[in-house]
């Protein structure tokens, strides 16, 4: 080929390049080719949506760090976040600044750097807690000789959320057994009001049956008449057509769940099944999955729908059922052979009730109660991460419920007995209550 | 009172901006002192009245209806402590503004992260401690900024700081008496760059 060809066939190449690339840059929402580095799994899902984190073009790390606020303030100050920026913005803490910049999340959560990610999205050294706790030991004579990296990770300390883990809750539940014989979940308020009102669940009588001719719409009435929705009379066009000035919709969205269902519309979309939903892209599916899911699920996307079928609402189904339909881990295989799984089948069988039954729901999804004014709502908190990672995160909200703290601090260190879905007892035993006792009666624990 | 500082050491770095004129009249501030002074007052007086009025008053000490807890938000019925009530507001002004700071200190902490860490707030909580009535003044540079820096006694002006503090597992002292200087407010001004 002459010079004069290659010449050309560069010029051509550029072009054409250019063009790709600068469109995707400049009219494209998700730009793959611009993507520095894969994101953490928390974030993963929607990494090629980049202004969800950079909302504005060669924007500064208060730009960034409001992007951080925005999605994660809500929750840090629902856990009473231990570390929170205020915490450092005082002068006096210049020199740890100047070590590490804990006014900023980036400053431990670095994305686009999977080679220094570890879980939870943290890219600081493990013995991170040194730069500022380096003397503990002089507070705290128990701590001697104790390695920085084991302060995060032995089930004593997290960084955010310390509210199962601080020392006069430690000694508050102390004396607890592993099993709590009358320990029971709290019943949503939705399902606490079904059973004080009486209301029945039977089948509701359309008033006009015209618009059952087809065989798809009455196999859909039928589920419906039986449902919760047909209970409370919702009837079809509460969902399907809200605003009568607007087309018929087969297939309902998210939104229209969030009319009425607002608080658990706001989890989902904040939670590992919604949050591509929350920025407008399509729904995840099992086949995006970092974890391993079913094969056969791969081409199911995530809405309400997915885990409550529409018509049915069953919420029996969507607190088992569901979740092993897609996910494929040894957690949740493990799951139908667990003493958890008997509960719930006892539960399905009529021998317990619903309180005293654990789901994968129950852990994941648990119940959460609320204060309005002086009263105390139960809601279903449908973003699984306020009780994913570290995973003391879900001790006061769930384990406790039916468990003592010490067993639940041992139980969620002990890496085997999780992936068996607590199948046997915990082969770790945190030593922080025992500590905290010793602090108050040395006597008593002190060799 | 130590008078390391001047009113020639004006706070000024607003109201000197934009004096590139040598036709305006220099413009003046208030002394560093008076300015800290002034927010001692108001911090002194909530500080206070919120020890007397509500925990003394309604706490244990008093009518028992409300339980003064360093773990209120796990407690029915509970209420910030008097010291997590000025911390709230100093984190609630690092919101709104850095022109000052302010944090509430001891030599005798429970807890340890309100120890003194600079050497002027070493320096100024010790004088203070021995000069029962007088404030300290001072300046240091922390990172990149020089600052002007107050410390007044915080003085137990009800039964219920000395009680909590004497019977606190992680206090190093339990004779505290009223009206003895128990820590320290320690103001900081960030001064104009020279």
């Amino acid at each position: 080929m002459s010079t004069k060809s290659l010449w050309f066939l560069w010029l051509i190449s550029t072009l054409v390049l250019s063009g790709v690339l600068g469109y995707e840059l400049f009219a494209e929402s998700q730009k793959p080719h611009f993507l520095p580095g894969q994101t953490s799994l928390g974030h993963f899902q929607i990494e090629l949506e980049c202004s969800a984190c950079h909302t504005e073009s060669f924007a500064d790390q208060q730009a960034i760090q409001q992007s951080c606020v925005d999605c994660h303030g809500a929750e840090l100050d629902a856990v009473r976040d231990s570390h929170p920026r205020s915490k450092f913005t005082d002068p006096r803490n210049a020199d740890r600044l100047a070590r590490i910049d804990a006014r900023y999340c980036v400053s431990c959560h670095s994305e686009h750097t999977p080679e220094t990610t570890r879980l939870m999205g943290v890219t600081q050294p493990q013995d991170f807690c040194a730069y500022c706790h380096e003397d503990i030991a002089d507070e705290r004579p128990s701590h001697e000789g104790m390695g920085f990296q084991t302060c995060a990770s032995s089930g004593c300390h997290n960084y955010h959320d310390n509210q199962a883990l601080y020392e006069d809750f430690l000694l508050e539940h102390a004396s607890e057994p592993a099993l709590i014989v009358a320990g029971k979940l709290p019943l949503t308020s939705m399902e606490e009001l079904i059973q004080v009102s009486g209301v029945s669940w039977s089948p509701y009588q359309p008033a006009s049956g015209e618009t059952l001719k087809q065989q798809g719409w009455q196999e859909a009435h039928e589920q419906w008449t039986s449902s919760a929705h047909g209970a409370a009379d919702v009837g079809c066009v509460n969902c399907h057509q809200p605003d009568t000035d607007e087309a018929w919709a087969d297939q309902p969205g998210t939104e229209v769940c969030a009319t009425c269902h607002e608080s658990e519309a706001k989890g989902f979309l904040a939670g590992r099944h919604g949050m591509r939903l929350a920025q407008d892209l399509p729904p995840m599916t099992p086949a995006q999955a970092r974890l391993p899911m079913k094969e056969n699920a791969s081409h199911k996307e995530l809405t309400c729908n997915s885990c409550h079928s529409p018509h049915e609402q069953n919420t029996t189904t969507a607190a088992v059922e569901a979740c092993l339909g897609c996910h494929n881990d040894d957690h949740t295989l493990a799951f139908e052979q667990s003493p958890h799984h008997d509960t719930w089948v006892s539960f399905l069988e009529g021998g317990v009730s619903r309180e005293e039954a654990v789901s994968c729901a129950t852990c994941h999804l648990p119940r959460t109660e609320y204060k309005q004014f002086s009263n105390t709502i139960v809601r279903v908190d449908h973003n699984q991460n306020n009780t994913l990672r570290p995973n003391e995160k879900m001790i006061r909200t769930t384990c406790m419920h039916c468990h003592g703290l010490g067993f639940s601090l041992d139980a969620l260190a002990s890496e085997d007995l999780i992936q068996s879905n607590f199948t046997g007892l915990p082969a770790t035993h945190i030593q922080s209550i025992d500590m905290a006792l010793d602090r108050i009666e040395p006597s008593n624990t002190t060799p | 009172m130590k008078k390391g500082l001047t009113a020639s050491a004006l706070l000024a770095t607003s109201l000197l901006g934009g004096c590139g004129g040598s036709e305006e009249p220099a413009k003046t501030g208030i002394a560093p002192e008076v300015f800290t002074d002034s927010l001692f007052a108001v911090m002194n007086s909530d500080r206070a009245n919120y020890t007397k009025l509500i925990v003394q008053r309604l706490g244990p000490n008093g009518a028992d209806a409300i339980k003064p807890n360093e773990h209120w938000e796990d407690m029915e019925g509970s209420a910030p402590l008097p010291a997590q009530m000025f911390r709230y507001g100093a984190e609630g002004v690092a919101e709104v503004t850095d022109t000052f700071t302010y944090s509430l200190q001891s030599l005798w902490p429970v807890n340890k992260q309100n120890a003194p860490k600079t050497d002027v707030e070493k320096e100024g909580l010790q004088f203070i401690a021995d000069n029962p009535g007088q404030n300290f003044y001072g300046e240091e540079t922390l990172g990149d900024t020089t600052y002007f820096t107050a410390v007044y006694p915080d003085v137990a002006v009800s039964p219920a700081c000395t009680s909590c503090h004497n019977d606190h597992k992680d206090s190093p002292r339990s004779d505290f008496e009223i009206g003895e200087v128990m820590g320290g407010v320690v103001i900081r001004l960030p001064l104009p760059k020279t």
